[in-house]
């Protein structure tokens, strides 16, 4: 696990190309969780991703997108990981009415 | 009380108004305000995500005939994108159905092949994903994920004709040069039919409206595919596969895909399952870009509805407007024919000469008898919303 997360971070900081000069400003609300969520998400993607979605999102929609992020896109994340995030989008940015 | 989809419109539109209103703005994609931002190189846009990029073409820039290069609207799935060495850059075309496989730099696309131009549209997918309902997760695009080119380049088919195509091939499979952060995530490669690969309008582009495309669209060289949607218009493009096979990549078999049998177009016969299929050809849509919903008219005034209408490549036969709620329907004037696969303008007088609310609708018919629908056929990833357009003025 720990290998594969330091594998992850030196990609990242490999590929400068990837990040532009204020992507950095970006923050999701602080919340339990948040922390967390910011570290493993803006991995591969920019957090306004993220906001961004809550209109369509619920707390299943967020479920199943955090499991396409592992599966499909290969996010190194424990069951725990999953499930803390899951916890701080449903109860932040899950607003489908 | 203005629906989501007009105040959206409305948000986008401000830009060209000098500012929405504060409830437009906060009606924006994602419930927050629309920020335009320019990437290097290009116009402020309207920034959906900031990495990877995904940059949309505000209303009044899609007024042009032909969408600038710096104001078109940029989309990638992933996050590392290299700047190309024009000098250095190779084109590797190969495959298990090549006979003769090859390496082309961009002097021998320039000068080894016939070069055509083609006017076509580059509409995104995913274009108006924001205003559906309801909701469905993606990038919160509004109307501006498209745009209207001249390309230049090289027909794809005589590139593929070179490497010499083998009995048995099925579709031809496309590589460009960007790719993914984590070594886990698929790289974006997309596939076409053998029969569409070998279509004279499909491009290896390397220039747009004149210039060499710019760095956001696909430097040095994209693919083009007139008539199919943004998706298989592969940028820096690296690696062109024919394949005797099914393609079995994640952009292909899970991700860009409609209900069988729910729309029309082209079918993709290698890669159709029963339940569902990748998405093809464009939709014949429209989109009014003279006015913004709540725009207000002087009474008497001369004044001309306007926007475009396009579809997936047969043409434009007519563009019709109601203004008795979808009752009766006036035909618009067309404006110039740019070629089957670009966008055709429309223009329609509005009867100022009564006060009061007016609603105009307006609905697009291709040269093949396709319609715009009333109403949108809900699908998960927010695909082809080419209902019938409308806008709410008002005249005083």
């Amino acid at each position: 696990m720990k290998g594969r997360l330091a594998a992850a971070c030196l990609v990242l900081a490999a590929a400068p190309l990837a990040a532009r000069a204020g992507e950095e400003t970006l923050r999701l609300k602080e919340a339990p969780g948040r922390d967390l969520a910011q570290g493993r998400c803006a991995v591969c993607h920019s957090l306004d991703y993220i906001p961004a979605n809550a209109p369509a999102m619920d707390r299943a929609a967020w479920g199943k997108t955090i499991q396409k992020m592992r599966d499909r896109f290969g996010a190194p994340l424990t069951d725990e990981e999953a499930r803390q995030i899951l916890d701080y989008l449903a109860a932040n940015y899950a607003d489908k009415s | 009380m203005p629906t989501r989809r007009e105040l959206l419109r409305a948000a986008a539109g401000g830009w060209l108004l000098g500012g929405a209103p504060p409830a437009a703005r906060a009606a924006g994609a994602g419930g927050a305000a629309e920020t335009l931002e320019a990437l290097p190189g290009k116009k402020p846009l309207i920034r959906r995500a900031w990495r990877p990029p995904n940059f949309e073409t505000p209303l009044a820039s899609l007024v042009p005939e032909f969408t600038r290069n710096d104001e078109f609207f940029v989309r990638y799935h992933l996050a590392v994108i290299p700047e190309i060495d024009a000098e250095t850059w190779r084109l590797q075309v190969g495959g298990s159905g090549a006979q003769r496989p090859i390496t082309l730099t961009l002097r021998d696309l320039r000068h080894g092949y016939e070069r055509v131009r083609i006017a076509a549209v580059n509409q995104c997918s995913g274009n108006r994903r924001g205003l559906f309902t309801p909701r469905v997760p993606g990038v919160q695009w509004g109307n501006g994920a498209m745009g209207n080119a001249q390309w230049g380049g090289v027909r794809l088919r005589d590139v593929l004709n070179r490497a010499g195509i083998a009995g048995g091939a099925v579709e031809v499979v496309f590589n460009g040069a960007d790719t993914p952060v984590l070594a886990a995530t698929p790289d974006f490669l997309k596939s076409l039919p053998i029969e569409r690969a070998l279509d004279e309008n499909v491009l290896i582009a390397t220039e747009m409206n004149g210039q060499p495309l710019p760095h956001w669209n696909g430097a040095p060289a994209r693919l083009v595919v007139p008539g199919w949607t943004g998706t298989y218009w592969v940028k820096h493009l690296t690696e062109v596969r024919i394949e005797t096979a099914p393609f079995e990549g994640f952009w292909m078999k899970s991700a860009y895909r409609i209900p069988t049998g729910k729309f029309p177009g082209s079918r993709f016969r290698t890669q159709e399952t029963p339940e569902t299929t990748p998405i093809t050809e464009i939709l014949v849509n429209s989109l009014i870009t003279s006015h913004v919903p709540g725009a207000r008219l002087k009474r008497g005034a001369h004044v001309e509805l306007a926007g475009k209408a396009w579809d997936g490549g047969s043409g434009i036969a007519a563009v019709e407007v109601s203004a008795d709620a979808r009752r009766s329907w006036q035909p618009a004037v067309l404006g110039r024919d740019l070629g089957r696969f670009a966008w055709r303008e429309f223009r329609y007088r509005i009867d100022t000469s009564r006060s009061g609310p007016l609603e105009l609708s307006v609905r697009a018919r291709s040269r093949d008898g396709a319609t715009q629908p009333d109403t949108l056929t809900v699908n998960p990833a927010g695909y082809h919303d080419n209902i019938v357009q409308a806008v709410s003025l008002e005249v005083a």
